[in-house]
């Protein structure tokens, strides 16, 4: 391939002032964020922004030249439409570069109300091919689309090259199993889920006990993993549980284990993908430098030289150190289960 | 008295039946008291055991028999077979379309659809914008409660029709990843088409063996048989033009009998779960999906 790799973005999670400050300071050209209700993906309590400290971040990232995506990605609920417009008015106003929604009826009060306004469809409007991406350009104008973390990379070139709008992937972080936007069983378990309420398996519905010196770890009673003296135990995502079918006990939907796709960074560069999205809103200060850093590091080296990328045994300690169940996999992108 | 006019309308099959017994199945749905029935394979794009000539045979019989026939499109696309799929339903002109997932509203043309379930239709913008691009009906999201249903009622656009999912395991999440598949070790294109050895999805329990979850290929159902049968009349009063059973291998015919009589004033006293499946309607009450709250008592909880 002739073309020069086209610049891609890094886009980082931030959950608090602290996040965006090591965010920024490690090299992320983007943060985004959220505001302290159900509005966004990741509503846990004392996590995300007061508007004071908004003000601080957004200046903070603008006179560094970077840009701040407000995401309010969840799905207006009946009879409630003012909060969500609410959070596109207070991002409009605070000067957000760009806010990443998943809900038609809200993106269509978006692009209305602020003609100017960068629209990035969110992950959560489960946009997961071409006809989705061209509809939702066509009805609200949408700049860039971010893609489910279902999809494998032979999906994503075609995706990518018939796409009127950037495609922005997730290059690490935790890894859903299902088609974002469209999952209902955290609800099902605890009656909070991602669309109605911004969160997956909620901490409120999480017990930990011990159970004759096992771990037990159960959501709103139901008993998602227990663990043996000295075994890891992982938060109680309910899809990276284990269960009984029939005569097997087992990861029956999904190991706890994170997405890492950073020997993939070149491939995804070559096929024009635009942004690569690191998860984790509601991790560390120090979750979003590391993971930021080392991207950043791999990114720059990629762009510097693309025939010499190699991935640094340093880089992936770094991200090893921080990924779920610490365990790390190149998830749908290669497809092993094929 | 209070009119129940809901129509009755049959959901498509989720499971993957043997041949015969799918075409026995919906011979009994034609003679059935079924206003509506939408047909085809939404799940999977390798299961074959109907194709989409005959599905399309399906559909004309059960057309002759005096029902309304839908044709459905896959719920998660990605790859080049859910889109020749797409393709060749959006081709055709004699059936109605449910829309799977949205981006096959781009092959419309602004002709008449029905929002299937999948599509997060939450508020009353969503909905004007579904019936502008040429909805006719839609289908509720199913974890919405009985107070949020009656406030987006209130805000659908008036022409545009509503159909509730009353019974049947509900469908909560799909997957690029194959379930099926993996419990039997089996790559996904190299699957055997296991699936057609589970009737009603593969159970999924706790490690303390407690009901949970229903494993159907790519999609988790809920464990729990969804059953609103006793809010039939109350749906109807509130305005929802259309109730959807989901087909389960036992009791389907049974259901549909049931809600055809209590629209006809009957009162008959319910005992129609498949064996072995407990029932739901959390959601209803507010409530995690998979809890069952005795009507009575909880009715006017909410």
């Amino acid at each position: 391939m002739t073309k020069p790799t086209p610049k891609m973005e890094l886009v980082a999670p931030a959950g608090s002032l602290a996040a965006l400050k090591g965010a920024l300071e490690a090299g992320a050209d983007a943060v985004y964020l959220g505001l302290r209700n159900a509005t966004n993906a990741r509503n846990f309590a004392g996590l995300n922004f007061s508007n004071d400290d908004l003000k601080t971040g957004i200046a903070l990232a603008h006179r560094m030249g970077r840009k701040v995506l407000f995401a309010i990605n969840t799905f207006a609920q009946p009879g409630r439409d003012h909060e969500w417009q609410t959070a596109v008015d207070t991002a409009c106003g605070l000067g957000a570069d760009a806010v990443i929604l998943a809900d038609p009826g809200l993106l269509s009060y978006a692009r209305m109300r602020y003609p100017a306004l960068r629209l990035h469809l969110s992950v959560q409007g489960s946009a997961t091919h071409a006809d989705a991406i061209a509809l939702m350009h066509r009805e609200f104008g949408i700049s860039r689309v971010v893609l489910p973390r279902v999809l494998t990379l032979a999906e994503i070139e075609k995706i990518t090259r018939a796409s009127p709008v950037d495609i922005e992937v997730f290059g690490f972080g935790s890894l859903c199993v299902m088609a974002e936007g469209r999952c209902l069983l955290s609800s099902y378990a605890t009656g909070d889920s991602p669309n109605n309420k911004g969160v997956c398996s909620p901490a409120h519905a999480v017990r930990w006990h011990d159970s004759h010196g096992h771990l037990e770890a159960r959501l709103n009673g139901l008993l998602i993993d227990r663990y043996a003296p000295g075994e890891p135990a992982a938060y109680p995502t309910l899809c990276k549980g284990r269960f009984e079918v029939q005569d097997q006990l087992d990861h029956a939907l999904e190991e706890p284990t994170s997405l890492n796709a950073l020997g993939l960074l070149p491939q995804l560069a070559a096929m024009g993908v635009r942004a690569i999205k690191i998860e984790g809103r509601q991790r560390s200060p120090a979750y979003v430098r590391d993971v930021v850093s080392t991207l950043r590091a791999a990114i720059d080296s990629l762009q510097t030289a693309p025939d010499r990328y190699s991935q640094k045994p340093a880089w992936q300690a770094t991200l090893a150190r921080h990924a779920e169940g610490s365990q790390t996999t190149q998830g749908a992108f290669e497809r092993p289960w094929k | 008295m209070e009119m129940n006019q809901y129509r009755i309308a049959l959901g498509p099959l989720l499971y993957y039946w043997p041949r015969q017994t799918t075409l026995d199945f919906y011979a009994r749905i034609a003679d059935s008291p079924v206003d509506i029935v939408y047909l085809g394979e939404t799940v999977c794009s390798r299961r074959h055991e109907l194709r989409l000539p005959d599905w399309l045979a399906l559909a004309a019989e059960l057309q002759a028999a005096g029902k309304q026939v839908v044709l459905c499109t896959p719920t998660l696309v990605e790859s080049g077979a859910e889109t020749t799929m797409i393709r060749r339903i959006t081709e055709q002109q004699d059936y109605m379309i449910e829309v799977g997932e949205l981006g096959v509203i781009l092959n419309l043309d602004g002709r008449g659809f029905i929002a299937g379930p999948h599509l997060n239709a939450y508020n009353g913008n969503t909905l004007q914008w579904l019936a502008g691009l040429g909805a006719q009906r839609f289908v509720t999201p199913l974890e919405l409660n009985r107070a949020d249903l009656k406030t987006l009622l209130r805000e659908k656009p008036a022409s545009l029709q509503s159909e509730v999912m009353v019974w049947g395991r509900m469908p909560l999440a799909s997957s690029a990843r194959c379930f099926t598949a993996r419990y039997y070790k089996l790559h996904k294109d190299n699957c055997g088409f296991r699936c057609i050895e589970h009737p009603d999805g593969l159970d999924m329990r706790t490690r303390e063996s407690v009901d949970f979850l229903a494993i159907n290929g790519i999609q988790t159902q809920s464990g729990h048989v969804l059953d609103l049968l006793a809010q039939a009349g109350e749906l109807a009063a509130m305005g929802v033009d259309v109730l959807r059973v989901s087909p389960q291998s036992q009791r389907t015919l049974e259901v549909i009998a049931w809600l055809d009589a209590a629209r006809h004033g009957a009162a008959p006293q319910p005992s129609v779960l498949p064996d072995g499946m407990p029932r739901c309607n959390g959601y209803w009450f507010g409530h995690p999906g998979l809890d069952w709250i005795e009507n009575e008592a909880h009715r006017h909880a909410h």
